[in-house]
């Protein structure tokens, strides 16, 4: 019998797991800051029903259970989903976009390693087109917010819907950057008057750069631990920098520019750990560039022109879609061989 | 320790320009545990009870034995001689008697047995009368030829016949002469200590082969983790021309030779040659040095440096006689540590699972590692691939293992060969990085072994079918000619009826005669040429023709003898027998009556006169068959003559 190699070196699936959850932990205490402890909550709720579904349909599907929850994957899709939600979602939110998310995009597709989108992100689309006007709520930050929120209060709404009295929702919500400058130029403002609103800070949203900035450092930290690849991030924040940079160079009177797009929205979130889920994303050196700049430009797009302020989801669920193309036209050269691809 | 290793390597490989190497793609840096057994030097094994030599050491044909159970034998007599072109012989590792020539267990993966010839010492080790040959005196041809009785095979493990690589074969200049010095496999340090110790012996031998192939330029390439054997090769190898010691980094697999080849030179071997084709060859330092043995002092390939290693007292280095059972190197080793529960022969990367301890030392074995379960546990459930791609970053032959994996998990087997299954040189290194612990190279074993297996079965098959279809060919052809003789008797027969019409007596009882008697030896009869369907219509209808021609002649002829009546008794064909004879003459007398009255009739009707009535059920069949055959044969000239 021969079962050589004998020996292995290589983190687990469950160690490359945990390393994406330790690398969003800065983020998520910068969004704890930025929005209050409210993001606890939904980060549980997540978690919760994404451990429970997926046990339920490991049992349905009879699988052994505890193998594939230790993997932590869904643990990573329910943080990934949580985060994307806006902050103060309420709770059954949360629980059906986690629903979709580990129910029909992952185990309905044969469970880890075999769903073709990205979990998170079918979740999260789900929710965006059926309900949209709370998907496009967010709450203010904390430092511009009137009326603050205590932890308590956080927790109450999210699971019961009630606010303190005296205050009614509209008074802790604002409008997100990109949703105010979608909306800001279609009543023909510039784009230098828009920016000067509040709710801006030095790159992005106010607050929300400072969230945004948080997750570079834990994509970094991904990239120096060598669990996810370079390829995607550079491409993708190049793609977006890129395509942004030209629209600005050309009108900078209506068009944001680079910076604003690469601090804005779920951009940075979106570089290091959505397009990075390697289930849902392509394998060679060379498809990684091209998937990720797709999800870029793409991005670029339906943020500028498409009916919704960010286009994260969107923009990587269609690339999802091309990754079994990409794989097939970018096979590197084998040792040996004068072409690349396959024979 | 591992991580510093690796970094500093991959800053090596990032300077790798500068430093003289070329870097290939992946590679994976396995902990080395080279220390444990160069502590020791080389130490020689004593000359066990008995010797098991399996007649299946290299890769090849079988050598022939020439020996019998019972002959008395010397060191370095041929047991077995090379038989064939790829093959190598066998010799008598020590003196001693033949007790067995049978099947005994082999070091092999499989762990089935295989032949083997069993020799009991003397104990008195007395060589055969050896020969050197001065090497520099004696044209190429012969010492490659003298190789072939050498039994020398490449011991870095792949065991290639060695004399095969040294034979020009008039298409490729050899420039460069590559020495395989790498020993990447953790565990392994047999080569290492050699360089160590036998450094001159190594560069003499290297002199040799250099000398044999007229190489112009020789690369001995060393991993970096084996620093006093680069002294000593360097030191060495300082008198010899155009031979340089160059450092590789410490990188698994470098001492695959095409990587190897890749490293010193910066050559990519094409997949579909080998590096003779591009003017490279590749030999392992232990292979020099049996080759400088051989010629300088005669003697055969009877033993090599193996490294016990692993759970035994002392790790070390040995030589041993090739046939002495694994059992005597592990207590040369100190004994196996309790608990020890396997031996694995190669490294943990490339090697596999002894049957036994009683397996003998073959020229393959480079190392024999003693293993408690803790030093290779079985890998952990294998969980789902989830397309990390790590496979595919440590794969040095820039593979996508991941969907290779994929492929071979589905049969789909005709997408893996597409994705160069083929060129995969099962090293492991995906399966050692693998979160996912995936056991890649069974996968691609099997999946190789399943397109092997097919491709086999479809070329038997092939074979089959053609072999088939030339029968039916066969039988066809024959069937045609069968009917065009027919045809042509039929025309033969007409021109013969109408002679009867003239004559009116002998030429029924002919055609019957010929008919009847001709029939049998026409369908035994084998046919000689084949021939197309348009051949042979061709020859129906020159058959035909001639046949016409002949009418026209005989009728010519019939009309001038018109006066004179032949005999009605004319003999008969000698072929036919007596009884035959007469009931034929019956017969004939008959069918002249009916002729007579047929063609009367015939005459009226405008048809073609036939004599096959009141016949017996035998010719009657004969008959038969023979009037289908001439429709046919009709059938076909009608459509030539229409084209």
């Amino acid at each position: 019998m021969n079962r050589s190699p004998y020996i292995t070196d290589a983190p687990t699936v469950s160690m490359i797991m945990l390393k994406v959850l330790l690398a969003l932990v800065p983020g998520i205490f910068a969004y704890t800051w930025v929005y209050g402890g409210g993001i606890l909550v939904t980060l549980s709720l997540t978690t919760i029903t994404a451990l429970t579904l997926e046990a339920a349909l490991l049992k349905i599907r009879q699988r052994p259970v505890k193998p594939y929850l230790m993997d932590l994957s869904a643990v990573v899709t329910a943080w990934l989903l949580a985060l994307a939600l806006p902050p103060l979602a309420p709770w059954w939110l949360a629980v059906v976009g986690t629903f979709f998310a580990i129910v029909i995009a992952k185990q309905l597709y044969g469970g880890l390693g075999y769903n073709p989108f990205n979990p998170a992100m079918v979740g999260y689309a789900v929710l965006l087109i059926s309900f949209p006007i709370i998907m496009t709520k967010w709450p203010a930050p904390l430092i511009l917010a009137e009326t603050k929120l205590g932890f308590m209060d956080q927790l109450q709404f999210i699971l019961g819907n009630v606010l303190p009295d005296n205050v009614k929702f509209d008074a802790v919500t604002s409008a997100t950057p990109l949703d105010y400058l979608k909306t800001q130029l279609m009543l023909k403002h510039e784009v230098t008057a828009i920016t000067q609103a509040p709710i801006f800070g030095m790159f992005g949203a106010k607050g929300g750069e400072v969230v945004t900035g948080a997750y570079l450092l834990g994509g970094l930290y991904l990239i120096q631990q060598r669990i996810i690849s370079w390829r995607l991030p550079t491409a993708f924040l190049g793609a977006l920098a890129t395509i942004s940079l030209a629209f600005y160079a050309i009108d900078p009177a209506h068009f944001a520019n680079p910076l604003f797009h690469l601090m804005s929205g779920a951009s940075m979130l979106c570089a290091f750990f959505i397009i990075t889920d390697p289930v849902s994303g392509p394998t060679t050196p060379k498809g990684k560039l091209y998937f990720a700049a797709g999800v870029g430009v793409l991005t670029y797009v339906i943020r500028v022109y498409g009916g919704y302020p960010d286009g994260i989801a969107f923009a990587v669920l269609l690339m999802n879609m091309c990754v079994p193309l990409i794989d097939a036209h970018t096979q590197p050269r084998v040792f040996g061989h004068k072409t690349s691809g396959h024979s | 320790m591992n991580s510093i290793i690796q970094f500093t390597s991959r800053l090596m490989r990032r300077n790798s320009a500068q430093a003289g190497f070329h870097p290939f793609h992946g590679g994976v840096h396995p902990e080395g545990h080279k220390q444990e057994s160069t502590a020791h030097p080389i130490a020689k094994l004593a000359i066990p009870d008995e010797l098991t030599l399996p007649l299946r050491q290299h890769v090849g044909h079988i050598p022939k034995v020439k020996v019998r159970v019972g002959d008395h034998v010397l060191k370095g007599q041929m047991l077995a001689e090379a038989e064939g072109n790829v093959s190598a012989a066998i010799h008598a590792p020590t003196s001693g008697t033949i007790t067995a020539i049978g099947e005994k267990l082999i070091p092999h993966p499989s762990g089935l047995p295989d032949m083997c010839i069993t020799l009991t010492p003397d104990g008195k080790d007395t060589w055969c009368p050896l020969n050197s040959i001065d090497w520099r005196n004696t044209p190429k041809t012969e010492l490659v030829s003298s190789l072939r009785t050498s039994g020398i095979v490449g011991l870095g493990g792949a065991t290639f016949p060695t004399h095969i690589k040294l034979r020009p074969d008039g298409k490729s200049h050899i420039h460069t002469l590559v020495i395989n010095a790498a020993e990447c496999e953790p565990y392994i340090t047999c080569d290492d200590m050699l360089m160590r110790e036998r450094a001159e012996e190594i560069v003499k031998g290297i002199e040799i082969v250099q000398y044999l192939l007229a190489a112009e330029q020789c690369f001995i390439g060393i991993e970096d983790n084996k620093p006093e054997a680069t002294v000593a090769m360097q030191t060495a190898s300082k008198a010899l021309a155009g031979t340089t010691v160059k450092v590789v980094p410490t990188l698994y697999p470098s001492g695959d030779a095409r990587h190897l080849i890749k490293l010193l030179l910066g050559t990519e071997i094409p997949h579909d040659k080998r590096s003779t084709d591009v003017g490279i060859q590749v030999f392992n330092v232990a292979t020099v040095l049996a080759i400088y043995r051989y010629f300088t002092f005669g003697e055969p390939a009877i033993s090599r440096i193996v490294t016990m290693t692993g759970s035994v007292a002392s790790p070390q280095n040995f030589e041993v006689l090739f046939g002495t059972p694994l059992q005597s190197l592990i207590q040369a080793a100190g004994g196996a540590q309790s608990g020890t529960a396997s031996f694995i022969m190669g490294g943990p990367m490339m090697g596999f699972d002894l049957p036994s301890i009683d397996v003998p030392i073959t020229k393959a074995a480079n190392c024999i590692i003693a293993a408690i379960p803790d030093m290779f546990p079985p890998a952990p459930p294998a969980m789902p691939c989830i397309r990390c791609t790590r496979c595919a970053d440590a794969c040095p032959v820039n593979l996508q293992p991941q969907e290779l994996y994929w492929f071979s998990k589905s049969d789909n087997f005709e997408k893996a060969r597409d994705y160069s299954l083929f060129d995969c040189i099962e090293c492991g290194c995906c399966t050692y990085v693998c979160p996912s612990n995936i056991p890649l190279v069974q996968y691609y074993r099997y999946a190789k072994s399943e397109i092997i297996a097919a491709d086999r079965a479809k070329e038997a098959a092939d074979l089959a079918r053609e072999r088939n279809e030339f029968r039916l060919a066969r039988i066809e052809r024959e069937k045609l000619e069968r009917a065009q003789k027919h045809a042509e008797r039929a025309a033969a027969g007409k021109a013969e009826g109408s002679k009867t019409e003239a004559s009116k007596t002998e030429t029924p009882k002919a055609e019957a005669v010929t008919n009847a008697g001709a029939i049998k030896s026409e369908v035994d009869k084998p046919a000689n040429a084949p021939a197309t369907d348009d051949a042979k219509k061709a020859a129906i209808a020159a058959a035909v023709e001639r046949a016409k021609a002949l009418k026209a002649a005989a009728q010519a002829e019939t009309q001038k003898q018109s006066a004179q009546d032949t005999p009605a008794t004319a003999e008969p064909q000698n072929s036919v027998d007596k009884q035959a004879k007469k009931d034929k003459q019956a017969m004939i007398a008959a069918a002249i009556e009916r002729a007579k009255a047929q063609k009367l009739a015939a005459a009226q009707a405008g048809q073609v006169p036939k004599n096959t009535e009141a016949v017996s059920p035998a010719i009657q069949a004969e008959i038969n068959e023979i009037e289908a055959l001439r429709a046919k044969a009709k059938a076909l000239t009608d459509a030539k003559e229409q084209e």
